[in-house]
């Protein structure tokens, strides 16, 4: 049901590649910086965009993520003017983009009023961290109405029956976090990493990514052997943060992720 | 009305509460459940909690005849429970030592605890020295500045206290920072949440360990009355203190309960914590509740003179009887919460907790109008030792 989303998982696999997911903070600084980003992460490589939507109290993320939603708020950011922002980028750019919001984001608007929106602005898929599949229940028939995946996050503290459950839930990938800890941690404990990714792997029908954590070229290269996709955020959100005031901003990141997605070619 | 079964098996008050956290932290919940309901049953665990409250924390509290707050307000009888005499002066130990007993039995020597006004985190810090546990308290620093005597006593107490920079820089802001400690040291770590909010099982877990203010509360006025009072008032941040004194009591349909939220300098100036009147339901931290947002979801930012009423989400258990129309929910502006604080100490010689001024400011309202025969019970829920220094320095008294 997930058009852009299986297709870029198909033809990496085809090509033995993994799927660089970038995370981007919608709105900072600015939405127009936030669609030119996509456009040129897009050319420098990445596969699919992971679409942050700033929320006040943002408890799964680090103080990076925080204050760049703190800084996207400031600038007038809106989920509705997101969605327009996508509707916008489609005219321009197919690839995958999926969206990473706060469940009160999706409630304030209402389940299908939000589910139709997304859909026929192009997004494709959510992300909710904040949702468990125990708690999908009321968003699960608007998203699959609208054909919209959901995709579940899995952490290392998940027992055997939650990994069947989030492998079972969750469509268009699983996003496995890789570490007990909020986004913008360091990466540790890559043989735990490797040994959880497979476990999910045997019972999952989707692709898995994995995020939190990854924030070097060398990061990506060792995820990017275990995984189908890696997912790099608050390393990427640092760089828009301290580059602010530069015209070359977008240069710079765009530089930045070239480098994941050089490190994570196969050997 | 049956209440005893509430909440459902996925931690539901009809359609408020649930589980809304990072995937991460949901094996802890469910241990946390699993390990609450086996202690509850556990004999050994109920006399070793008995045991604290009664030795340690100094329970039973009393229930204080305020005779010349009565005869002042020229109506009913006002009895005041009086849990600013707990330990540590507030009704918060109740909850933090039942949470570290069950600490204990998961075996996480390290406890982690948010604290608003401070006196969560006093009663969590003393309940972690008593038992010899590591203790990390966060605390926006906002609400350090106002609240400056219990950061020292928290630090006294062997307490890390961390400050919490971000947003509004108060109890919401200090929840978040916990929860993602909580979330990245969650195998030794236990998070003692100090009100009925937040994920299951914390909102019915900590409903149980505050219920005995109003089993005692019930059994003293039967024994002092001959009968049950007319009405209960008790102040509502997260709703810990009223949900405690007013549970016992929700069978009794004769039972009037009264919710009092902060109104800070008036609902319609937009700066207060009224949750149930300037706000909808949403998901915050966890639950599903009443919050105090804008049209995006977005948290709105709160204000209150008291630290422990300032926040934008109420108990999910509070949302269903509000809707229900089983407890009614006023609010008290900052300004009637202290003309009510100088009241009770110049005619009961009691200082009460700021919180708890919102409590007697609705006595002032309302025990006027009622008959000499009927009575009130308040919620005393804290001292206001720690609110002194703020009261003056708002009087222009350095001390």
């Amino acid at each position: 049901m997930s058009g852009r989303l299986e297709a870029t998982f198909q033809r990496l696999r085809d090509k033995k590649e993994k799927a660089l997911i970038a995370y981007l903070m919608a709105g900072d600084p600015g939405l127009a910086e936030t669609e030119q980003l996509v456009v040129a992460l897009e050319q420098a490589g990445a596969d699919i965009i992971e679409l942050g939507v700033p929320f006040s109290d943002p408890i799964a993320d680090g103080p990076v993520i925080q204050q760049a939603a703190e800084r996207a708020l400031k600038s007038g950011t809106s989920l509705r003017k997101i969605l327009n922002s996508v509707k916008s980028l489609r005219q321009r750019t197919e690839i995958p983009i999926v969206l990473m919001l706060y469940y009160n984001s999706i409630y304030a608007m209402g389940y299908e009023a939000f589910c139709s929106a997304a859909k026929s602005a192009g997004v494709d898929g959510l992300i909710v961290p904040d949702m468990p599949p125990d708690e999908a229940g009321p968003l699960k028939g608007p998203a699959d109405a609208a054909g919209l995946p959901l995709i579940f996050l899995l952490a290392p503290t998940s027992t055997p029956s939650r990994r069947k459950l989030v492998a079972e839930e969750s469509h268009g990938f699983v996003y496995y976090v890789s570490l007990t800890g909020i986004t913008g941690a360091k990466l540790s404990n890559v043989t735990d990493i490797q040994q959880n990714v497979q476990k999910l792997k045997k019972v999952s029908a989707s692709p898995v990514a994995v995020g939190f954590g990854v924030a070097t070229p060398e990061d990506a290269a060792q995820v990017s052997k275990m995984a189908d996709g890696v997912i790099v955020g608050s390393a990427i959100v640092k760089r828009i943060a301290s580059h602010q005031q530069d015209p070359a901003m977008v240069g710079h990141v765009a530089e930045f992720v070239r480098s994941l997605k050089a490190a994570m070619a196969p050997a | 009305m049956s209440t005893s079964i509430l909440p459902d098996r996925h931690g539901r008050f009809g359609p408020y509460g649930g589980r809304y956290v990072p995937e991460t932290l949901m094996p802890a919940l469910l241990e946390l459940e699993e390990e609450y309901a086996k202690a509850k049953k556990d004999r050994r665990f109920q006399t070793d909690l008995a045991y604290y409250l009664k030795q340690y924390v100094g329970r039973p509290t009393s229930l204080y005849r305020a005779d010349r707050l009565t005869k002042k307000l020229g109506g009913a009888k006002i009895y005041l429970k009086r849990e600013d005499l707990c330990h540590t002066g507030a009704h918060k130990i109740n909850n933090a030592i039942g949470q570290v007993l069950l600490a204990l039995r998961m075996k996480k020597r390290r406890i982690i605890a948010e604290t608003g006004a401070g006196q969560h985190g006093v009663a969590t810090a003393t309940a972690a020295a008593m038992f010899g546990l590591e203790c990390e308290i966060y605390m926006g620093t906002e609400d350090m500045q106002r609240q400056a005597l219990n950061v020292f006593r928290m630090r006294l107490l062997g307490a890390k206290v961390t400050g919490v920079d971000a947003g509004s820089r108060t109890l919401k802001d200090a929840i978040s920072e916990a929860m993602r400690d909580w979330t990245t040291n969650v195998r030794t770590t236990h998070y003692i949440l100090g009100s009925v909010l937040g994920a299951h099982p914390y909102p019915m877990m900590i409903r149980d360990f505050q219920a005995i203010i109003g089993k005692e509360a019930r059994k003293q006025i039967l024994a002092a009355e001959g009968k049950l009072p007319s009405y209960l008032v008790a102040c509502v941040g997260g709703g810990s203190n009223s949900i405690g004194l007013f549970h016992a009591f929700l069978g009794d349909r004769t039972v009037k309960m009264i919710g009092v939220e902060a109104g800070g300098t008036g609902v319609a100036s937009g700066k207060h914590a009224a949750r149930f009147s300037g706000g909808k339901p949403g998901v915050l931290q966890g639950t599903m509740t009443y919050l105090l947002q804008d049209e995006n979801g977005q948290i709105n930012l709160t204000h209150s003179v008291s630290a422990g009423l300032d926040y934008a989400a109420v108990g999910p258990e509070h949302s269903l009887y509000h809707d229900q129309g089983r407890i009614e929910y006023t609010s008290a502006t900052d300004a009637e919460a202290l003309s009510a604080f100088d009241l009770l100490a110049r005619e009961e010689g009691i200082v009460p907790a700021l919180e708890s001024a919102h409590a007697i400011a609705q006595v002032v309202k309302l025990a006027p109008k009622l008959k000499k025969s009927q009575v009130i019970i308040a919620n005393l829920s804290g001292r206001g030792d720690k609110d002194v220094q703020q009261v003056a320095r708002m009087r222009g008294v350095e001390l």
